[in-house]
């Protein structure tokens, strides 16, 4: 696909870049749009997380000792005790206890048939949603839950979940720190090739300078032609990169369960990856003028 | 094209106490000193390797001078920025003696590299291009490529080329080398045209014969040093 069709004095066109240098940028594109993906999905599984699960905490009833009628009886009282002194609590909005039936249903992903374990003590989960505008002391709620409700503990999601997006951020950093170093890897690719260029072509660009062209007259031949090498080599790459993500996209969602997040792509993503053989065009275009202008102003 | 004429009494180039060597070896050019007025015509004569080349070398600055001071369009050639070489060169036409075509480009886009350079319009090459090199004699040849042409053809092209922007100075190098005396002739009677326009000429030959058909004044090298004949 050529871009810019205009003449050129130079026969860049027979050179051996012509023939490397696209599949280098497909290669370079595939993988930068491989880590871009990643980075976007990470992205927003991150924010998901972040706003499903900030200002809802679980709070945790065992069972109480004693027989299985007993047991039951007791541990109901707790919950009842533990739901009353939550929704008594300032900044609570709601409090929700979930039955056995409910709970076993949401070990069910991870425990297979849950029939077996309906005999088991199980504790009892509430459910409890704070308003996220305002600051509720956990701290304190966890020592009044345990000191009023025997056996009832809490669990702040936000306590793992700031791990889990700390991970999470890490290797969203480490791939765009990949982007950027496939960029730094194709920007030298593109001098390389450029270098060589001009080595080849020295005696018609002698010529071209006596005839009085300026270094800008040359650097913008080997421009056009970086950007349009560039630019078939990032929609190669790009139309590589497309049916692998589907697949990987395709693979994820056929996972039952629940045991991943959802992996969709926000639509910036899309936009960016679309971007992306333009991108590769572009930097070739301004690496290859800024090669030429440079070596050429050292010349006498 | 350019318009000529209004400074025909300065001189195009001055040589003061010019010296050249390349590199460590002998001194090609010693105390070299002239001065070419706006609008004239000069014979560059001398024995093969006495130097001809290397003269027209320092004048269209593709060398500089290991002594002595270049003055081209009143501009002093070792104080010249690069940034401001090109149209310096672009008011200078070259005729090299190895013609130095582009083998990959048509007789056509040889000729028009001048023009296009100089950011012309496509109209007026297609128009001023194929008058030229028909001019020449080089009508049934505009999309050839140089390797296809023979010497002669080849130097009818390095000569179109250089003088199809109407330059205000024209240097040839043995431009009429590898022609028949017809075309030899024809060749040298359009060098008189564009003289006659405006444009200065210095015509390095070594062909005494030539050059006594002419009456133009005459830049002799003999051991390194000019003496105008």
């Amino acid at each position: 696909m050529l871009f810019f069709r205009r003449r050129s004095d130079l026969p860049l066109k027979d050179d051996a870049t012509s023939r490397f240098l696209p599949w280098l940028v497909a290669l370079m594109t595939f993988l930068s749009a491989v880590s871009l993906a990643g980075v976007f999905v990470l992205g927003g599984v991150i924010e998901r997380w972040d706003r499903d699960v900030s200002g809802t905490l679980t709070v945790q009833v065992a069972p109480a000792p004693g027989n299985a009628v007993d047991s039951e009886v007791r541990t109901r009282e707790r919950v009842e005790a533990a739901v009353r002194l939550l929704r008594s609590t300032p900044g609570v909005l709601s409090a929700h206890s979930i039955d056995k039936t409910r709970t076993l249903q949401l070990l069910e992903p991870w425990l297979g048939d849950t029939a077996l374990l309906q005999d088991l003590p199980l504790p009892l989960l509430i459910d409890v949603t704070v308003d996220p505008s305002k600051r509720v002391d956990l701290d304190a709620l966890s020592e009044t839950l345990k000191a009023s409700v025997p056996g009832a503990t809490l669990d702040d999601h936000r306590v793992w979940l700031s791990r889990l997006v700390n991970l999470s951020r890490t290797v969203e950093m480490l791939a765009l720190s990949v982007v950027l170093m496939i960029g730094g890897v194709t920007s030298a690719t593109v001098i390389y090739a450029t270098r060589t260029g001009l080595a080849v072509h020295q005696e018609v660009i002698n010529v071209l300078h006596m005839i009085g062209a300026q270094d800008s007259y040359i650097a913008r031949q080997f421009a056009e032609r970086a950007f349009n090498l560039g630019l078939a080599g990032g929609l190669l790459g790009l139309a590589l990169a497309a049916p692998a993500l589907g697949m990987v996209g395709w693979a994820a969602r056929r996972l039952e369960g629940g045991l991943l997040p959802d992996l969709s792509m926000p639509w910036t993503g899309w936009v960016m990856l679309l971007v992306l053989p333009w991108i590769a065009a572009l930097l070739a275009m301004v690496t290859a003028r800024f090669t030429v202008l440079r070596s050429l102003a050292r010349m006498p | 094209m350019r318009q000529k004429g209004s400074n025909q009494a300065e001189s195009v180039v001055t040589f003061e106490e010019v010296g050249l060597r390349y590199g460590r070896g002998p001194e090609i050019l010693q105390d070299v000193n002239f001065a070419l007025p706006a609008g004239s015509f000069h014979f560059l004569t001398g024995m093969s390797g006495a130097g001809k080349s290397s003269l027209l070398r320092l004048i269209y600055l593709a060398a500089r001078p290991s002594s002595g001071r270049i003055r081209l369009f009143g501009q002093d050639i070792s104080r010249l920025p690069r940034a401001e070489m090109p149209a310096l060169r672009r008011r200078v036409g070259v005729v090299f003696q190895d013609f130095r075509l582009l083998d990959h480009l048509s007789a056509l886009d040889n000729v028009a590299l001048p023009l296009r350079v100089a950011g012309a319009r496509e109209s007026e090459v297609q128009k001023h291009v194929p008058e030229l090199l028909s001019w020449v004699g080089l009508s049934e040849y505009l999309h050839a490529k140089p390797p296809t042409l023979s010497g002669g053809q080849q130097q009818r092209v390095a000569i179109a080329r250089a003088v199809i922007a109407r330059p205000d100075l024209l240097l040839a190098d043995e431009p009429t080398g590898n022609v028949d005396d017809h075309i030899a002739m024809r060749l040298l009677y359009l060098f008189e045209e564009l003289n006659r326009l405006g444009t200065t000429i210095v015509i390095a030959t070594h062909n005494e014969a030539l050059v006594s058909r002419f009456n133009h004044p005459r830049l002799h090298i003999e051991r390194g040093r000019v003496e105008r004949v």
